[in-house]
């Protein structure tokens, strides 16, 4: 440390012990003290710390991806089990006035069907990271701050699971749980979102262990545990707050992940069931697939663009809420 | 309450706050035993301060940590005595020692940076203690809370206890470590090198208000530093540490008027002195600490040292009493007595100490390599 001080530059030498000395000669209580009122500290946010256009960009497209999850109703556009026999009849699938993004082989509205898919993609995949934040959360912090042999035993566990191939392992589980015939829909869906959070538990719980072993080494862990904190209020007041914010950069970066692994196992058949009532921009992809080789290209448009928006908005935003919220030592 | 009842008795406690004896950490490591801390014993009564000094890696943090009992369980190895108050502190768990901690005994870290929780405001990082320990209400630790700032004179004290560490100033931040500290009134504050992270300017300020704050409580104190005149005028006795032992021990005033110890001379030699004419070479100590897993057979400061004769290398001295009562010093030829002079003026005329060192060279302050 004395080495740094040493080493500073003049500039940055200058203001801040100048302060501390006026604090600390003035004796409280008196005017002194009071006239030398310290500078509070203002921080100009750096670039990368603004959210800036790109970031409300991605907030606002997440803003859609949210309402049309939540309330598909409220957009424009034919039903989701309208079909225009007119386009059909005129072999017009393409993008055309009243289908934006064009029409299926069956004339249904492809936007309209994106619109709808997103309820199931987004509880797929969000129920499924939320499922490893908490699970893979728990086993990191435990992991890192305890460390020994619950350590080793934790992280060998991880190191399985990272090895294990993730779509054979949701295949699996999808083919035990959820293939029998007459299987109901949220059953499937249960099964899926429980596959993409078992293959996340790992990249969480190695994301929490590594973090908390940083944080618990630190001082004022073990000046808390000198405050008589036990061990529980500790993990949970001080180490944990430290580590969400990478926490939370990679449940955001899992949601993206799992939203195309969503895709994935669509493609397989064991995804989210594909049905006319109910689409995920997974299924949509798997079943329009076969336009592309009519010469449709656009079916797949619809619901890939839409998967490539929210990836990508979901990544942006972790790397900017990261950048924003780490104020721990940014900033010193 | 039980509580209350224990430290009425304990207040009745006279001997000395903190007794070591012999005590020894070592921590198990692939290549064998660490023994960080060999076989140190002090004691320490109400009111005073004892200031180790040591160079880095000599087992200064280990000791401290080793008599708050605040070492991990694995792998480490802790023998010996460790009285607090009369009662043995060695082998007690860690649920034991929550006991202690906070209220008994308490401890200032190095670095303010790494000491406070970012995440946490100061007020909240200072009134958990109170609330835990002394079981004070949200209202009544936020004001002990206020009223320990301003102890350790915080300006705006209130609008602090809302800030988080980040907005204060690095002397701020110990003051406010210092205040979590005192929170619960320990009887034993150990400042483990409280200004090593500091500015200059502030360094003086907070050793200031450690020793304020230690006159007021009647606290003793264990002051932990590498640097000789930060324990000049604020200790009442000094240890001065070395690869893990105490290698001389005397009141303040003894310490620096007649050192026997030549790792002591050195240490002293090695500070720049002002009255020096600019670009004067540092008189830095040859040579590095011995190894703490196979230490010399002999006297651990052997290799480095200018005085050093055969015997220094066959024989480890004992903990011997000089002169005065209470200066202990390990030394065959200590500094300042006939039997010392000599062996110093040989090896400087040979150019060659017992182990090798290139002696007039090294008493230059030309770090000489040993060999």
């Amino acid at each position: 440390m004395a080495d740094q001080h040493l080493d500073r530059e003049p500039t940055d030498d200058l203001d801040a012990p100048v302060a501390d000395i006026e604090v600390g000669l003035a004796e409280p209580g008196t005017v002194a003290a009071a006239a030398v009122t310290p500078v509070p500290v203002q921080v100009e946010l750096s670039r990368s710390k603004r959210i800036g256009v790109f970031g409300w960009c991605a907030i606002g497209w997440l803003t859609l991806v949210a309402l049309m999850a939540l309330v598909p109703g409220i957009f424009p556009g034919p039903g989701l089990l309208e079909r225009s026999r007119e386009a059909i009849v005129a072999g017009n699938f393409g993008p055309q006035s009243g289908h934006w993004l064009g029409i299926d082989n069956s004339g249904y509205d492809l936007m309209t069907k994106t619109i709808h898919g997103t309820r199931a993609s987004m509880i797929v995949a969000v129920s499924g990271v939320g499922f490893a934040l908490i699970v893979g959360g728990f086993l990191g912090l435990v992991a890192g701050y305890f460390r020994g042999k619950l350590d080793t035993v934790l992280t060998g566990m991880f190191n399985v699971m990272l090895a294990f191939p993730t779509l054979v392992l949701a295949l699996t589980l999808v083919t035990i749980f959820a293939s029998q015939p007459g299987t109901s829909y949220g059953r499937r869906v249960m099964v899926v979102s429980a596959a993409i959070g078992i293959v996340s538990i790992p990249i969480l719980g190695r994301i929490t262990r590594a973090n908390t072993l940083v944080w618990s080494e630190r001082e004022f862990v073990l000046a808390a545990k000198l405050l008589g904190t036990k061990t529980p209020r500790i993990l949970w007041r001080d180490v944990l707050p430290n580590v969400l914010p990478a926490m939370l950069q990679i449940t955001l970066l899992g949601i993206g992940i799992a939203i195309v692994a969503e895709g994935g196992l669509s493609l397989l058949g064991v995804g989210v069931p594909a049905s006319i009532d109910s689409p995920s921009w997974g299924n949509l992809i798997a079943t329009l697939r076969s336009q592309l080789f009519l010469g449709r290209p656009w079916g797949v448009f619809a619901p890939s663009l839409a998967i490539f928006l929210t990836v990508l908005s979901l990544n942006y935003l972790g790397d900017v809420i990261r950048a924003r919220f780490d104020v721990r030592e940014s900033v010193l | 309450m039980t509580r209350e009842h224990e430290i009425q008795v304990e207040d009745a406690y006279e001997g000395p706050v903190v007794q070591v004896t012999d005590l020894e950490t070592g921590f198990k490591t692939p290549r064998g035993l660490v023994r960080a801390v060999d076989g140190v014993s002090f004691k320490l009564d109400r009111g005073k301060t004892l200031g180790i000094v040591g160079e880095s890696g000599c087992g200064k943090s280990v000791l401290s940590r080793s008599v708050m009992g605040l070492l991990p369980s694995t792998n480490v190895v802790r023998n010996g005595s460790v009285k607090f108050q009369g009662r043995e502190l060695v082998g007690l768990s860690g649920k034991a020692m929550r006991k202690y901690w906070g209220t008994e005994m308490s401890m200032v870290f190095q670095d303010p940076m790494t000491s406070l929780n970012p995440v946490k405001r100061i007020g909240e990082q200072i009134t958990e203690g109170l609330r835990f320990h002394l079981g004070q209400s949200k209202d009544d630790a936020r004001a002990t809370a206020l009223a320990l700032l301003k102890s350790v004179r915080i300006p705006e004290a209130e609008r602090r206890l809302r800030e988080y560490p980040h907005q204060l100033s690095g002397g701020m931040r110990q003051r406010v470590v210092i205040a979590t500290a005192l929170a619960c009134g320990p009887r034993l504050l150990i400042a483990d090198e409280p200004t090593t992270a500091l500015d200059v300017t502030v360094q003086d300020q907070i050793l200031d208000l450690l020793q304020a704050q230690q006159n007021e409580r009647f606290m003793a104190m264990m002051l932990i530093t590498h640097d000789l005149g930060v324990v000049a005028g604020r200790t009442d006795e000094i240890a001065v540490m070395y690869a893990g032992q105490i290698v001389e021990k005397a009141p303040t005033s003894v310490l620096f008027a007649k050192m026997k110890m030549p790792y002591t001379e050195a240490l002293m030699q090695s500070i720049p002195k002002l009255d020096l004419p600019s670009h004067t070479r540092l008189q830095a100590i040859s040579g590095r600490p011995p190894d703490l897993v196979n230490p010399p057979s002999g006297c651990r400061f052997a290799a480095r040292c200018l005085y050093a004769q055969d015997r220094c290398l066959d024989e480890q001295p004992p903990l011997m009493e000089g002169d005065t009562p209470g200066h202990l010093y390990r030394c065959w030829y200590p500094v300042g007595t006939p039997a010392g002079e000599e062996a110093l003026n040989m090896n400087l005329r040979k150019n060659r100490t017992a182990a090798g060192l290139k002696a007039a060279t090294a008493a230059e302050g030309v770090g000489a390599i040993p060999g």
